[in-house]
């Protein structure tokens, strides 16, 4: 049987390419810069203030026989993690310097990557929110389609997502109902939860807007979950990218970069 | 075996490259000016969407943090300010200098005397922790305007006592904090000499310092001396306006 024929279709709109190319570099320089500035206080809490004496999570060193030991606290329980977490390459650091922007201690140029790339990423977000909601790409493309709602067919797709079966053919023009779900959480649950607990940690933007540490608990609950929510990004952004890889990394980057997707003919 | 050492050496070297790149662009005045500038953007946008006025959030007695934790200089050793301790701030004296009318020296009995602000606020440090404390000071704006500022004058310096950084020429290793005006004459900027119902201890800056409550902890002076009245920060220390923005921290302190 011949390999079956593909037809390019167009896939991507202009904005959303662009905007997702500097999303990705907006977010990359963020999540590093932002471990950077964690550094300089390795330690999250609940509420207005810092508890010093009992944080829920925090990252420090000990010493045993002259050597240092990196110590990661969850709650009450300990973990010894030397190399990785509290200390890692000779000195005492939460995270390590090949995970930070830049990769020496610096809180200084931390915040200066981060809130330069913090405008950056928030205007991105505006442009890509403003042309998907006015264009129609959000309800076209991102909201499911009543059939794609019913449990029956919702079961089927995690039954294929766990057997990494994909379609290729006409199915595949539009996104999974567990895709979108999934960039629906992402664009108005996770990054919007970024930008507002950021600000929520600005002393100038509490006077303005009090209520909005107080909407997460505190300062330091925002803060905390700020760093939660930057690993939920950095989780989604691993499986987004196993996916690509497993349903055709040179149709899907195509796609991404030019806007032109392949889809088989005569498949589902 | 041989390939998969291959390969994370490779990954290691990679990864090495990357980081040195990084590094490089980090230290480049070039992307330092370039990224400096979202500051300008910050404090424009704040100041637009906050009230000039607007207070930074008050607690209650019942939230005062029992863990305050004092940073920067906890004890300075300048011999002036060691006498200044064991005399009891007896020969303390403010002075109010620079560009205005009628140059201040004030003793902390008349600084008392002062019109005065309580408040129960937060303070944000830098690095990432929050401490709610009370204080109680004179209010900056009434003891401005009783010295009398001179057309021109935009920031207000705050010189300070103790040396934290002991290996720069004193004109840099000496902590001094600025604001504009806009801060000067917030109602909740004060001059602060109680720290929780009680006479500012020295690990928190006795016996005075700065409360600017809209921005972060390195803002609020302690151990304040001096305050000069100036139309420009460049000739003042590293010309930063303040001991860490000449290290490279920002200086508008409100994100």
């Amino acid at each position: 049987m011949p390999p079956p024929a593909s037809t390019l279709v167009r896939r991507h709109g202009r904005v959303t390419r662009v905007t997702h190319w500097i999303n990705l570099a907006a977010l990359t320089v963020l999540l590093l810069s932002g471990l950077q500035i964690f550094n300089a206080h390795p330690a999250l809490y609940w509420g207005d203030v810092s508890t010093f004496a009992s944080p829920w999570v925090s990252l420090f060193a000990a010493e045993r026989g002259g050597e240092g030991v990196g110590v990661t606290k969850i709650g009450s329980a300990y973990f010894e993690t030397t190399g990785l977490l509290g200390f890692s390459g000779g000195e005492v650091r939460g995270i390590p310097s090949w995970a930070t922007l830049p990769s020496y201690r610096s809180l200084a140029d931390g915040r200066r990557w981060h809130f330069f790339f913090a405008w950056l990423f928030a205007l991105n977000g505006l442009v890509y929110l403003s042309a998907g909601l006015i264009g129609g790409h959000v309800r076209r493309d991102l909201l499911p389609a009543p059939d794609q709602m019913t449990p029956r067919h919702l079961l089927r797709e995690i039954a294929d997502h766990a057997r990494l079966r994909f379609p290729k053919g006409e199915g595949a023009l539009r996104y999974n109902a567990l895709q979108k779900l999934t960039y629906l959480a992402v664009i108005f649950g996770l990054l919007p939860l970024m930008v507002l607990t950021g600000l929520s940690m600005s002393p100038g933007m509490n006077a303005g807007f009090p209520w909005l540490p107080e909407l997460f608990g505190g300062r330091q609950s925002a803060r905390t979950i700020h760093f939660i929510s930057a690993g939920l990004i950095v989780l989604f952004v691993v499986v987004h990218v196993a996916m690509v890889l497993v349903s055709g990394p040179v149709n899907s980057l195509r796609s991404m970069v030019t806007g032109k997707f392949a889809i088989r003919q005569g498949e589902p | 075996m041989d390939r998969r050492r291959w390969l994370s050496g490779l990954t290691v070297a990679a990864l090495g490259g990357v980081l040195g790149a990084c590094d490089k662009l980090t230290m480049s005045a070039g992307v330092q000016r370039g990224l400096a500038r979202a500051e300008g953007l910050t404090r424009r946008v704040q100041r637009l969407v906050v009230d000039r006025k607007a207070l930074a959030q008050e607690f209650t007695p019942a939230e005062i943090s029992p863990d305050f934790r004092a940073n920067g200089s906890t004890s300075p050793g300048d011999p002036e300010y060691r006498a200044l301790v064991e005399g009891g701030f007896a020969d303390w004296r403010l002075v109010v200098d620079g560009l205005v009318e009628r140059p201040l020296s004030l003793s902390l009995a008349e600084l008392r005397a002062q019109p005065a602000r309580t408040q129960i606020t937060r303070h944000d440090c830098v690095e990432g922790w929050s401490a709610i404390g009370k204080w109680s000071g004179a209010r900056l704006g009434p003891l401005l305007d009783r010295a009398g500022l001179k057309e021109g004058v935009r920031y207000i310096v705050f010189h300070c006592a103790d040396t934290l950084d002991p290996n720069a020429p004193p004109a840099l290793g000496r902590y001094y904090e600025s604001i504009d005006l806009i801060d000067a004459y917030h109602p909740q900027s004060i001059l602060a000499y109680d720290m929780n119902d009680a006479p500012l201890a020295v690990k928190h800056g006795a016996p005075l310092r700065l409360r600017v409550e809209r921005q972060l902890g390195y803002k609020h002076a302690k151990y304040v001396m001096r305050i000069e009245a100036v139309a420009d920060l460049s000739g003042i220390g590293g010309g930063q306006g303040g001991f860490w923005e000449d290290r490279g921290y920002e200086w508008y302190a409100g994100i």
